[in-house]
């Protein structure tokens, strides 16, 4: 399928240039459309009738090839799916993979709730964001409709999250919906087996499902036609997660070529987000640190390959940190760096015998860096140096972290009233600078180390106020 | 619906039979005209026609490519002017990595592993421990490398030639290649030390007691004398890594040198640079995805395999920094490294340069499972109850 251009959306929008979607002209707003950095309902005047046709051609052309689906409901909700690209240099990928821990209806209550807490509670700080686990799947080992209720009961009381029942039996999965409907849980799984009887409740409590066929696409593509013919449209699709010998080769076959059927070819009976379920690890691994190891692996795989959401075991701190950093590394903008404001920003209390230092404005080295200072309870003035949003080793190579630059900054920022000496401490990186610096600040120019975490020992030993 | 009848009706005047599939009849009251025979057999077949499920076939997307990436080797056996009981060949992709149901896979990623000419106790802790033992002599290194994790390479970096290090003379860091080459049997990567103004000397001493082995030497880049490093290539029969900086025009660029320079395609491999997991991998995923799409499409100056410095995964400090909010650093190394060559060699590369024997093992098991097609896995159909 080729991608729409900015015409196309161009020539079904009113064409007035009217402005009132705060864009310069209807141009400019098809271009914010085609980049999915605007909504159609921005443009007011499309609401009249004479353009119906034209809005609803439009909706059409702009509907994802994968839908969207949200699961939960409110503040917590979560949207998977939505995607439009095969690539991230293409456009930048949106909704984030969701990640699911899991729980099971045989747990002890107190671990059980404890669990349920970790999840809930589980963040990481990382650039200036806030990272989260987004979902509990409780699984019913039971296969008892009282036991799954009660935890689910458990769950509800104790988390806010929005959750996937899993089971594949109805009545099982009934008992936790008749709870937990009004959250908009997902239900995982219809089967070959089960699929009339889960398309009912799916109807019945309006909840999106999640189809599961492990590697058999002519069948999954069968049930979820089905289910679309039974008038269930919020789908997910797991095509099973195999990881020993080559299944993991076929795993990663279709999670690409049901991403590209759809995306590319327009399959429309196909284009739903993808669920993969790493946590399947543990049924053939067992080892404490093997085993989170090897389910981190496969689900970092799976992001790599479209995977929308993921079914987790693990609980382990290392391996949540380093798939919560995969994710945000696969969807961060690729074209835009992302920065921060550049100025003088201060830490702790300050007075003006405190130390100046100086870094970039990427927000990756600005959010590093003030961590360091902040863990390490610092009172400082840092200067944040406009370098077009590159790093300090990159900006210096790049001649985007100049002495000029550095020069103006310390005038217009008024850090020469906040401190006074004329003591400046450079990143390590930036040391060949340190000449070219003085010259144009008249500062004395102090070589701090080349990793901001060294900067607190650095400042015991060189720093005297 | 009435409408809708009366026009079925019309058409169904002159046909005495008809099938119906997927149909379905949805209506409060029905008001027909039955007269017309075909109607009624119709109506009396009816309930007998159940609406029916249709088994769907998955249309399976598959692409063809104009270009194809070189196949380059790395090694040369004794029949061929090396003496190396093993050779590498990496590149030839027809299809992006792993894509089996486009093409076949023609070569599966390799990958080397770092050994250093200079002791090195700046390592994290997990590396430290693990390499410790062999560091003060790089022949040892490579063997252990080789005997007890099956490095598919070798890359031994002449860091001492740094004039901040040891400023070790071209000729005499060059022995250490001699040396690495006399205690393993698998093709090695020369490194320099990374002075621009030194390291095409640095290679060009190696390239030459390693004459006819098909090393791999690293790196000709923009900023040095890439020709002295393509021209050592030519005449002693080595490959040569184009390294540039995250940037693909740069990349094109110093690949258009050395193509006219006289090295074959098949002697190029290149190196965009990898960036750390959550330090710039991202740029490294697109880039590289970016380059491999580029030589299928059939962008001459970028068919040439792809290298990735995995190691550098340990410039972010969630790989090594002891903090407890993070959960023990002796298992966030190898993850970080692993996380960091996967995301690369998904998308695209085709070699992979690493430290830890824990993060090579799960990577090369991964790269074997992708690659392979025999000896299949359950299909954990009732992974929801099984899970403890
Ligand atoms: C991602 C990346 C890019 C991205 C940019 C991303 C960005 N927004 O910055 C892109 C692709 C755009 C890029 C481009 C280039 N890059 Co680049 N890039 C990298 C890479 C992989 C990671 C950079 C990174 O994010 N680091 C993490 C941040 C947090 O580091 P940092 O800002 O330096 O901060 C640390 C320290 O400086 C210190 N610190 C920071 N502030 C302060 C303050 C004080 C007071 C102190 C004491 C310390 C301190 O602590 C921080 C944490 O450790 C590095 C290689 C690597 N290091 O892994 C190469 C690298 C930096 N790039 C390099 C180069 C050469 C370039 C280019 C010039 C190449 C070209 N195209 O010509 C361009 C320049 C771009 C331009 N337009 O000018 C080289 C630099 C070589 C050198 N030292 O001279 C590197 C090292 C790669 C290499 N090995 O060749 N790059
Ligand atoms: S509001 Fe609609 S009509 Fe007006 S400029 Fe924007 S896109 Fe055009």
């Amino acid at each position: 399928m080729k991608r729409i251009s900015p015409i196309e959306i161009y020539n079904l929008l009113p064409g007035t240039n009217c402005g009132e979607c705060k864009e310069s002209s209807c141009m400019a707003f098809a271009t914010k459309l085609l980049n999915r950095e605007a909504n159609i309902s921005l443009c007011a005047p499309i609401e009249k009738p004479e353009y119906k046709p034209k809005k609803e051609k439009l909706i059409e052309i702009l509907s994802p090839p994968i839908k969207e689906v949200t699961i939960g409901t409110g503040e917590g909700a979560v949207a998977i799916g939505g995607k439009v690209v095969m690539y991230r240099h293409d456009l930048t990928f949106h909704n984030p993979t969701a990640f699911a821990i899991d729980v099971h209806d045989e747990m002890p209550e107190e671990a059980l709730i404890d669990r349920i807490k970790f999840v809930q509670n589980f963040k990481v700080e990382r650039i200036g964001k806030v990272l989260k686990l987004n979902l509990i799947a409780v699984r019913s080992v039971s296969n008892d409709p009282k036991k799954f209720a009660n935890t689910i009961d458990i769950v509800l009381k104790n988390s806010n999250f929005p959750l996937i029942l899993c089971s594949f039996d109805p009545t099982v999965l009934e008992a936790g919906l008749k709870l937990s409907s009004e959250r908009r849980p997902l239900i995982y799984a219809a089967t070959k087996e089960n699929w009339e009887q889960v398309a009912g409740l799916a109807k019945k409590y309006k909840c999106p499902v999640a189809v599961f066929v492990p590697n058999n696409l002519d069948l999954l593509t069968s049930i979820a036609s089905w289910l679309k013919e039974r008038g269930v449209e919020d789908l997910v699709l797991d095509p099973g997660t195999l990881i020993l010998g080559a299944s993991l080769a076929d795993t990663l076959d279709n999670f690409v070529m049901l991403r590209r059927a759809a995306i590319e070819r327009g399959d429309k009976r196909i284009g739903y987000p993808l669920l993969g379920v790493p946590a399947v690890v543990g049924l053939i691994i067992q080892d404490p640190v093997e085993t989170p190891l090897r389910e981190a692996t496969i689900a970092a795989i799976l992001m790599n390959r479209y995977a929308d959401a993921l079914i987790l075991h693990t609980t382990e701190i290392w391996a949540l940190l380093g798939l919560m950093t995969i994710r945000q590394d696969i969807y961060s903008d690729p074209r835009i760096p992302s920065k921060v404001q550049p100025g003088v920003y201060t830490y702790g209390q300050p007075d003006e015998r405190s130390p100046v230092l100086v870094t970039s404005n990427f927000a990756l080295t600005y959010y590093t860096v003030v961590g360091d200072i902040e863990s390490a309870k610092l009172n400082c003035h840092l200067l944040v140096l406009d370098t077009e949003g590159l790093s300090v080793e990159t900006s210096v190579a790049g001649r985007k972290f100049t002495a000029e630059k550095l020069a103006d900054l310390i005038k217009t920022s008024g850090i020469e009233k906040k401190v006074k000496h004329k003591k400046l401490i450079i990143p390590g990186f930036a040391a060949r600078l340190k000449g070219d610096i003085e010259d144009a600040t008249g500062w004395e120019i102090m070589v701090g180390p080349r990793d901001s975490s060294e900067i607190p020992s650095y400042l015991t030993k060189h720093w005297s106020s | 619906m009435k409408k809708d009848l009366a026009e079925l009706l019309k058409l169904l005047k002159d046909v005495d039979s008809l099938e119906l599939e997927k149909v379905r009849i949805e209506a409060e009251e029905l008001e027909l005209d039955l007269s017309s025979p075909a109607v009624q057999t119709i109506l009396t077949e009816l309930p007998k026609v159940v609406p029916k499920l249709v088994e769907q076939k998955f249309q399976f997307p598959v692409e063809s490519y104009l270009g194809q990436v070189a196949e380059v080797q790395l090694g040369a056996a004794r029949a061929e002017g090396g003496t190396r009981g093993k050779i590498v060949k990496v590149g030839g992709d027809k299809a992006p990595p792993f894509y089996r149901f486009d093409s076949t896979i023609v070569n599966r990623p390799v990958i080397a592993f770092d050994v250093f000419d200079t002791p090195q106790p700046q390592f994290p802790k997990v590396l430290k421990e693990e390499w410790k033992d062999v560091w003060e002599d790089p022949a040892a290194w490579a063997k252990k490398a080789v005997e007890r994790y099956e490095a598919d390479l070798i890359t031994i970096h002449l860091i001492s030639a740094d004039p901040l290090i040891k400023d070790t003379a071209p000729k005499e860091a060059a022995k250490t290649v001699e040396k690495v080459l006399q205690a393993v049997d698998v093709p090695i990567v020369i490194g320099g030390c990374g002075a621009p103004e030194k390291d095409p000397f640095v290679l060009e001493a190696a390239a030459e007691v390693a004459q006819g082995e098909r090393c791999l030497l690293a790196s000709a880049t923009l900023d040095s004398d890439y020709k002295r490093v393509a021209q050592a290539a030519l005449k002693y029969n080595h490959v040569v890594l184009s390294f540039t900086s995250m940037d693909i025009n740069n990349q094109k660029e110093l690949n258009r040198y050395l193509l006219k320079e006289g090295l074959p395609p098949t002697s190029i491999i290149m190196d965009p640079t990898t960036g750390a997991l959550g330090y710039g991998l991202d740029y490294t995923l697109s880039l590289m995805e970016r380059i491999k799409l580029s030589a299928l499409r059939g962008e001459k100056e970028l068919q040439m395999p792809i290298s990735s410095g995995t190691t550098n995964a340990y410039g972010a400090r969630e790989s090594w920094k002891k903090r407890d909010e993070w959960g023990p650093r002796e298992y966030r190394g190898p993850l970080w490294e692993i996380v960091t060559g996967l995301t690369a060699t998904l998308a695209g590369a085709n070699m992979l340069m690493m430290l830890h024997p824990t993060a090579v093992r799960i990577l090369k098991e991964i790269i074997d499972s992708l690659t392979t097609t025999e000896g299949y896995g359950p299909l954990i159909e009732n992974w929801i109850a099984q899970i403890r």
